[in-house]
């Protein structure tokens, strides 16, 4: 054990390390480890937000899916709706007619009756006139006897 | 054994390759304590090259170094950074440009000459011999001139960065005024504690490191000595217990290398968390 020259070089040496490395390895390296560092950070951060966007997309998806179920069973009930209406309606508007048809049937019958029995009326009254004409051989005033002669058509029409 | 006998083994394992830088030879022998005539060869190169070395790591790594994917190698140097960098960041809380480097060379470097001590005792020299020196310790951390050169080195740090922190006039007045008190009567007391203060740091932390590797060594050779016993042995026919000699000293070298694995790296560690925990107590005030 002695204490020599040896401690000067040894003492020169370490300081020529402490130097090259404070210079010249120190801090490319600690650059790279710190950049590396960020760029994981950004990484997962990144997929975090990735994530996040999908979970939002198809919760959004979700939604849009729903909203369309919703809306096409509201216009399926619709169009349901609209074609009763319809069916409702057309059987409507069949009835009255026919009611209508019917009705204008049964009034002209009626007229068809009502100028029947008149004429009938009338024709019963000519013939009674002819006949009693006839009968008598002469000329009968019609209007002398228009009470009588209405008083025998209303038997008639009445005995039908 | 280089030819040498039992009671020589030793004392030759503890010589270095000495030149005499006055007298332009190679030295033999002590002569004396301190003499900075001399220097000792097989440290200094051997604490050079490793120093290369860890260089050469650091800086391919540093130049290759890059924020993408990193390598095995990359991952290696980075783990090793990343774990300076937080044992620094865990003591010294302020601007590491220089102290993480700083710690980063200490650990690596001493980590490096202290795995010199796993060498197979012999080769070495062997290797030395055969180039021609006659001695070579391989482990430059057993040796005092280098630890005291990294612990005087962290000292003039130490009193840099307190002068840097504090200007020449705040340390000044720390060395005569802290601890007791700024009172004049206690100046002296003041200074002579901070002084012996100041000192124990750098000695400590060579002796420290010195002691650990030495012992470690001399563990090594003192079993190595086995090595003659089995020989002896065997020469002489006690075939059974050559036998136990030899796998005795097989199993002790074995288990002395792993215990010493842990000594390697924690004397390092050591190093230079006391180095980061001195500069960091030094930019504070007392």
């Amino acid at each position: 054990m002695q204490i020599n020259a040896t401690l000067i070089g040894q003492a020169i040496g370490f300081l020529v390390l402490i130097w090259f490395t404070w210079k010249f390895v120190w801090p490319p390296l600690l650059a790279a480890m710190d950049e590396r560092q960020k760029k994981i950070a950004d990484g997962l951060a990144a997929a975090d937000r990735g994530q996040k966007d999908l979970d939002e997309a198809k919760a959004q998806a979700l939604e849009i899916v729903r909203g369309a179920r919703n809306q096409a069973a509201q216009i399926v009930d619709q169009a349901n709706r609209r074609g009763n209406e319809l069916v409702d309606e057309a059987r409507g508007t069949a009835l009255a007619e026919g009611e209508r048809l019917l009705a204008s049937a049964r009034g002209e019958i009626a007229t068809e009756t009502a100028r029947a029995r008149g004429e009938l009326r009338s024709q019963v009254a000519h013939l009674a006139l002819a006949g009693a004409s006839q009968l008598l051989k002469r000329e009968v005033d019609a209007k002398a006897h228009a009470q009588l002669l209405d008083e025998l058509a209303t038997r008639i029409a009445a005995s039908r | 054994m280089s030819g040498t006998s039992s009671n020589e083994y030793i004392p030759h394992h503890l010589q270095h390759l000495r030149y005499d830088v006055a007298k332009g030879e190679w030295a033999h022998g002590t002569d004396g304590i301190v003499n900075f005539h001399l220097i000792n060869v097989d440290s200094l190169i051997m604490g050079s090259l490793l120093g290369l070395l860890f260089a050469a790591i650091f800086y391919f790594a540093a130049r290759r170094a890059t924020s993408g994917v990193p390598g095995r190698f990359q991952t290696f140097v980075e783990l090793v950074v990343d774990f300076v960098d937080g044992q620094v960041k865990e003591v010294f809380h302020g601007d590491r440009r220089f102290l993480a480097p700083l710690a980063l060379t200490i650990f690596v470097w001493v980590v490096l000459m202290n795995t010199m001590d796993l060498l197979p005792l012999d080769i070495p020299g062997m290797i030395a011999g055969a180039a021609g020196a006659h001695y070579w310790r391989v482990l430059p951390t057993a040796d005092i001139n280098t630890t005291f050169a990294m612990s005087i080195t962290v000292f003039v740090l130490i009193l840099v960065f307190s002068v840097k922190s504090k200007g020449v006039g705040g340390f000044g007045h720390e060395l005569i005024a802290a601890p007791f008190g700024a009172h004049p009567a206690l100046w002296l007391p003041n200074l002579a504690l901070n002084i012996v203060e100041l000192l124990a740091k750098p000695v400590s932390l060579g002796m420290r490191l010195f002691g650990n590797m030495y012992a470690g060594e001399l563990v090594f050779m003192l079993i190595a000595m086995l090595g003659f016993a089995w020989a002896g042995a065997f020469a002489s026919g006690a075939v059974v217990g050559g036998a136990l000699g030899f796998i005795g000293q097989v199993l002790l070298t074995a288990g002395w290398a792993v215990f010493h694995i842990l000594i390697i790296l924690l004397q390092a560690f050591i190093f230079m968390v006391l180095t980061v925990v001195y500069i960091s107590m030094a930019q504070e005030s007392h």
